[in-house]
Formats: C-alpha cells, sequence, structure tokens
C-alpha cells in the first residue's frame, strides 16, 4: 500500500528510473569491461572525474550539470590516457599504474574543491555531492541527460555489438580481420567513462565502481554467452537500482547509493553460492559425489587385488573375503570410510558380508561387484601401461583427462594392449569365471574351503 | 609549533605508507591497498560504536580486522574463480557501503565526518593531544603513527630477506621453506593497521597515495629493494614538507597538496629518470639513431 503511494511520487519517479537507467547502462558496458579485465578502471575513472568537476566550476562559475559532465568526462579522458602511457613506457605495471593515477586525480582534485569551499564563492554547495552522491537530489533534467546518454550507449553497444564481441574475446584476431581494434578499445573506453559520469550524480564517486563491476560478474555465473550475460547484467543492475531506491525511500536516513551497492552485492552472492554450473554449492556436491566415487572404486580395487593375490599364491585355498581392518591398510584410507563404502556398495549390491567364525565379519564380492571390479582392474592396468608406453600409442588420440580408457581404443590396439598387459603379467585374474567355478560361492557357506 | 606537528604527522604518514607499498607494488597488489584502505570503514565505526569514544586502540583493532577480512574475502572470491581485480572491486564497495550507511544509521552516536573519512583532516592533528599523568605529551596521531611506523620498520628489518623473496619470487620462496602466506598476511596486517593510524589525517584515499605513488616514483629510480625502500620513504617525506607549503599557499586541503606533489615528483621521475624516463630513453635512441648514421654515411 504505502509502496504504491511512493510510486505515486514524482520526485520517486525520478529517482527510481534515474537509478534503474544508470544500472542497465553500467551493467552492459560493465560486462565488456569485465571481460577485458578492466572492471577497476571504472574507480579510477570516477576518482579521475573529481577534478574535472572544479575545474569546470573553477573556469565556468555555474554550477551547470552538463559543464561538470564535460569536465568529468575530459578529467576521465586524460586520467585513462595517463593510465595507459604509463604501464606501456615505464616498467611500472598497469595496477601500480591504476592506483597512481587514482590517488593523484583525487588528490588534485581534493586540493581545488578545498581551494573553492575556502575562497567564499557562495554557491559551492553542490560540489561535494558528487562524493557520495545524491539520489535523492536526482530532477527531472538530471533524468532526462541520463536518458539521453544511456540510450545512445546501449545504441552503439546494439550496433557496434559484433565488433565489440571480437575485440573482448581475440583483439589480435579481430586486427587480423582488418578491424580498428585500436579505435574499438578507446571507443569501448569513452562509452565506460559516459557510464561512469552519469553514475556519478547518483551513487558517488567511490561506489560508481560497483555498479560497474557487481552486475556484470554475477551474469557471469549464470550463462557462457555473451549476449545474453550483457541483457542478464543489464537486468540485475536495474534491479539493484530500483531495489536500491525502494528502501531507501521507505526508510529514514539510509542513503540510496550504498544501498543500490549492497543490492547489487547480495545478488552477486547469491549467484556465488547457488549458481548451477559455477556456484559454490553445486562444486561443493560434485566435490563430494566424485570423492564418494574414488573411495567406491578404491575399496573394489583393494578387495579385487588381494583375492587377486590369494588366488594367484594358492589356488586350491581361496580365502572367502577381506576385514576392514585389511582393506583399509590396503587402500591407504581410514577404516571408518571404508566400512562407510562397504555399506554403501553392498546397498548397491556389489559386495557382501561373509559372517567367519575366526575373523569375524569378512566382505567379499557379489558377481556384479566381481565383473565391475574387474572392469575397474582392466581399466586402471591398461592405464599404468599407456602411461609407461606413451611414445609407443602416441598416435592413437587417447584423451587423457577420461577416465575411461578401454572404451576409447579400436579393438585390435585393445587386443595388443592386452597382450603386453600379458607379458608384463599385469592380467586381472580374478575373473567372473572363478564365480562360477563355484569356488567362490563354497565360500558363501561359511568356513574355508 | 602546528605546523611542525602537521609536517612530522604526514611524514611520519610518509615514511610508513612508503616503507610498505614498496611490497605492495613489487608483487602487484597496488589496488590492494586501496582496497584495504576503502575497507576499513565499517570496522572503525563499528569499534567506535562499540567503545564510545575515539580511543586509538579500539579503532585500530576494528580497522585492523576489517583490512584482514578483506584480504581473506578478495583471497576466497578468486580462489572461487572471480578475477582478482572483480574480487577487490566487489569487496571493497560492498564493505564501503555498509561503513556508509552505518554512518548513516547511527549518525546521532557516530561523529565521524564522511569527508573526514575520504580525504582527512590533518589540519586538526595539533589540536587533538594525548595528556599522559597530566603532561601533554603533544598530538596523539603522532604517537600512534610513531609506533606503527616503528612496528613495520621492526618488522620488515627482522624479516627483511624473506620479505624481499616473497616480493620478487613467491613460488622460489615456498620452494625453500618461507611459510609466503604468512608473509603476505603480516604484510596485510601491517598496511591495515598503518592504513587505519593514518586514516584521521590523512583520509582513505590519499593513504592509497602515499601507499603507491612515492614507491612507485623510487622504483623508477633505482634497481635495488633497500634503496627503493630508503628512496620511497625519503620521496614520502619531502611530498609532505612542499605540500604543506603548497596547501598554505593555496589555503586547500593539506592532505590533498601532499597527494598533488607526490604526483607531480612522480612525473618528474617518470620523465626524467636516468635510466627510465620517458624523454631520457628517447634521447638515447636519438643518439644512437645519429651515431648510426654517421657511422653509415662513414
Amino acid at each position: 500500500m504505502s509502496w504504491w503511494q511512493l510510486l505515486q511520487d514524482p520526485n520517486t519517479q525520478w529517482v527510481l528510473a534515474g537509478c534503474i537507467l544508470l544500472g542497465i547502462s553500467s551493467g552492459v558496458l560493465g560486462s565488456f569491461a569485465f571481460l577485458r579485465g578492466r572492471s577497476l578502471m571504472g574507480d579510477a575513472l570516477a576518482h579521475a572525474a573529481l577534478p574535472g568537476v572544479c575545474l569546470a566550476y573553477l573556469l565556468s562559475g555555474s554550477k551547470s550539470i552538463g559543464l561538470f559532465l564535460l569536465g568529468a568526462a575530459a578529467a576521465g579522458l586524460l586520467a585513462s590516457y595517463a593510465i595507459s602511457m604509463i604501464s606501456k613506457h615505464s616498467r611500472i605495471k598497469e595496477d601500480s599504474a591504476l592506483a597512481i593515477v587514482l590517488s593523484v586525480f583525487f588528490g588534485l582534485g581534493i586540493v581545488l574543491l578545498t581551494y573553492i569551499q575556502h575562497s567564499d564563492q557562495g554557491n559551492q554547495s553542490g560540489l561535494d555531492k558528487f562524493l557520495f552522491g545524491q539520489a535523492a537530489s536526482l530532477v527531472g533534467s538530471d533524468v532526462t541527460a541520463m536518458i539521453v546518454v544511456s540510450a545512445v550507449l546501449l545504441l552503439i553497444t546494439t550496433l557496434l555489438y559484433k565488433e565489440f564481441k571480437l575485440l573482448v574475446f581475440d583483439g589480435s584476431f579481430g586486427r587480423g580481420l582488418g578491424y580498428p581494434m585500436g579505435f574499438l578499445d578507446g571507443l569501448l573506453m569513452l562509452m565506460l567513462l559516459l557510464a561512469v559520469v552519469i553514475g556519478l550524480q547518483a551513487v558517488g564517486v567511490v561506489l560508481v565502481a560497483a555498479m560497474l563491476i557487481a552486475p556484470a560478474v554475477t551474469a557471469r555465473y549464470w550463462t557462457n554467452k555473451l549476449g545474453v550475460m550483457v541483457v542478464l547484467s543489464g537486468c540485475f543492475g536495474a534491479l539493484s537500482g530500483s531495489l536500491g531506491t525502494l528502501f531507501s525511500t521507505t526508510m529514514e536516513n539510509l542513503p540510496t547509493g550504498p544501498l543500490i551497492v549492497l543490492a547489487a552485492t547480495c545478488f552477486f552472492l547469491f549467484s556465488l553460492v547457488f549458481s548451477p554450473k559455477r556456484g559454490i554449492l553445486v562444486r561443493l556436491l560434485q566435490f563430494l559425489k566424485l570423492r564418494q566415487k574414488v573411495l567406491h572404486d578404491d575399496v573394489l580395487l583393494a578387495l579385487y587385488e588381494r583375492m587377486e593375490a590369494d588366488i594367484e599364491q594358492n589356488p586350491s585355498t581361496l580365502r572367502n573375503g577381506c576385514s576392514v581392518e585389511v582393506l583399509a591398510e590396503k587402500a591407504g584410507k581410514r577404516a571408518g570410510s571404508v566400512q562407510q563404502a562397504l555399506t554403501s556398495l553392498s546397498r548397491q549390491g556389489l559386495v557382501e558380508p561373509v559372517e567367519h567364525p575366526a575373523a569375524g565379519t569378512l566382505w567379499t564380492f557379489t558377481a556384479a561387484g566381481l565383473k565391475k571390479a574387474y572392469e575397474l582392474a582392466l581399466n586402471q592396468r591398461l592405464w599404468d601401461l599407456y602411461l609407461m608406453n606413451e611414445q609407443q600409442y602416441q598416435s592413437f588420440s587417447i584423451d587423457i583427462h577420461q577416465e575411461n580408457l578401454a572404451e576409447q581404443l579400436s579393438p585390435t590396439l585393445l587386443e595388443e594392449m592386452m597382450r603386453q598387459l600379458e607379458s608384463y603379467n599385469l592380467t586381472p585374474k580374478l575373473t567372473v569365471s572363478h564365480m562360477a567355478g563355484g569356488s567362490l560361492l563354497a565360500g558363501r557357506q561359511g568356513g574355508v574351503s | 609549533m602546528n605546523s611542525l606537528w602537521i609536517i612530522l604527522t604526514g611524514s611520519l604518514v610518509a615514511a610508513s605508507c612508503g616503507l610498505l607499498g614498496c611490497f605492495l607494488i613489487l608483487r602487484r597488489m597496488a589496488m590492494l591497498g586501496d582496497a584495504i584502505s576503502h575497507a576499513v570503514l565499517p570496522g572503525i565505526v563499528i569499534a567506535f560504536l562499540w567503545s564510545g569514544s575515539r580511543d586509538t586502540l579500539p579503532m585500530l583493532l576494528g580497522a585492523g580486522t576489517l583490512g584482514l577480512i578483506t584480504v581473506l574475502l578478495v583471497q576466497l572470491l578468486h580462489q572461487n574463480g572471480v578475477k582478482s581485480d572483480a574480487a577487490i572491486g566487489i569487496t571493497f564497495t560492498s564493505l564501503f557501503s555498509v561503513g556508509v550507511i552505518l554512518v548513516s544509521l547511527y549518525t546521532q552516536q557516530v561523529d565521524l565526518d564522511l569527508d573526514c573519512v575520504l580525504y582527512g583532516e590533518i589540519a586538526y592533528v595539533p589540536w587533538d593531544t594525548w595528556e599522559w599523568n597530566g603532561m601533554d605529551m603533544g598530538p596523539r596521531a603522532v604517537w600512534g603513527l610513531s609506533g606503527v611506523f616503528l612496528l613495520s620498520l621492526l618488522l620488515i628489518g627482522l624479516f627483511y630477506k624473506q620479505f624481499k623473496v616473497c616480493a620478487f619470487d613467491p613460488a622460489m620462496a615456498a620452494a625453500v621453506g618461507i611459510p609466503v602466506m604468512l608473509f603476505h598476511y603480516l604484510l596485510m596486517g601491517l598496511v591495515s593497521l598503518t592504513t587505519v593510524a593514518s586514516f584521521e589525517s590523512v583520509g582513505a584515499i590519499l593513504v592509497v597515495a602515499m601507499l603507491v605513488v612515492p614507491g612507485a616514483t623510487a622504483y623508477l629510480l633505482t634497481d635495488k629493494l633497500h634503496v627503493m625502500l630508503i628512496l620511497s620513504m625519503a620521496i614520502g617525506v619531502i611530498s609532505s614538507v612542499f605540500g604543506y607549503g603548497l596547501a598554505a599557499w593555496l589555503d586547500s586541503s593539506i592532505a590533498g597538496a601532499m597527494t598533488t606533489v607526490a604526483g607531480a615528483l612522480f612525473l618528474l621521475a617518470f620523465l626524467l629518470s636516468p635510466r627510465y624516463g620517458v624523454v631520457v630513453k628517447a634521447w638515447h635512441r636519438r643518439a644512437t639513431k645519429l651515431e648510426r648514421g654517421s657511422t653509415n654515411a662513414g
């Protein structure tokens, strides 16, 4: 109810419109800056705008918003030129160059600002609102200027979308195709600068950088396509802008700019945790799943190798399983986790416990488990063989990042590798035929056969 | 006498920042200094609300903690696949917003001026004095800054070798058994302490200037780390002395003027440094060209 009343207020409408526009344009341009590795450039440009604003006031003596924006843009251009000059022509790296230009320009701006304030020129009071921004003071003419600038920015982005895409992902390829990459880079910088300048009034010098970074990073979590990312980033920017404005109008004493930034940060944190492909939660689950799988495989392999060694030493007196402790030692895991793995494997029907009068509970394979363990052992030994004689198999395109090797081999190659395994005496000896032969099954009745 | 105190404060800020800034530049973490100096704001406000006074110790603790949290958060985000510059940008802007919101919410209790947070007011330093046993011991900021400066000097002096190896080749440092992460956090802890000690007098952004600009100027003038450290501190002190003069002349912010002078010195070194200056390099190139031209002609 009260929200609806608030929205009826023309002043709130202007502020809301301004903040949404700011969110869209900085979100869209921010995603290009982010992909170009220039996220902090916005911060430097914003700080550098201060001396420009002060100089514009000193020279003109009037508080015209257009002149301020012009001054800010000029100072920002100079700053971005200085940053590229410093990192190009000296041994100073780009991050230091950014910090130098940012702080020196801002220091100069502070000197000019205090000089103006102390020289009693009467109507200077609006200047320091650029420091922290005052979204609440946005009026019709400001918003009109913002609409024009954002529309131009969005139009250029749409028209040059392909070119910018090329610039962001593979600039040298673009140069090879004959596109003027230097010009496009400069244009992108100029557009970034414009987005920063229109944001200054609303959120202020320090926080305008957040509007460029946070929506872009957030959008990156949800997609791998540039087009989707740019649109999403604009939406996140607009959403943060409107949420921040609405919260600050409902409560006393809450500044708009920081609230917008906090809203954007909340979107970011949510995506960081819950994003379906790259979120922390999903990756944690994947990690746990993988760890579980590795543990299961290790336990199966340990049991297999143990029983294989037994059958090799003494085919007649086949032991009917292994105790948890033996398996833990063989696999190099803690007994507790081995026990847990065995329980879950037996639920899958791969192993089963056998009560032994002397040794307590022993574990052995079911038919399906033995088949699976045989495949695991074969795969592991094929990999060993492959890695031992990598040069010999180089001509076959084997993807070493895949888990399964046997599937990647042609029948003839598999046969050859099996022969070689035989010569190393590495062929898995324990097969399902042992089970069919009854030597394992006999053990199920309990007692040593 | 007041001018002397102000210049002394400025010089102490410049010297302690200059000392630590060299390592930040060498490790390519200049913007991390920027992030820390902004992000300590909520720490200061919380310490202020909690202790109810402007005592130096709670503030140092609060801001120091926030500084380390910033470093941790940046590292955490980076490990989770956020580009490091974006991680820095998100962390410090959100923490700074929290600080600004806290200040606005508790505006009655908090006697902190937001402008002051950004560009400080070094001119008030001489009046905020510290009394001990009824004796006037001089400005409090000078004591705090001297303490932090001596601590940094002591730690860097003691572990100079380790810091040096970590700055130039962290991989090698790890290989020879130096606890790289420990020294990383030690350095960051010192940066946060220095930031907050300098905070009241020069403000958040000018701390960044003092952290980076003198160090970068020194980096253009020498190839040796110990010379760079000494030069960086000296340049910082020179900027604060001349900055005070400039501010007195223009009747403007002292801290801003100090930064401006530091920037001018950097520009000078950028153009005229004997080995890396742009003008000097161009001159050499021209001389070589002429020489080659004359030998070709001959």
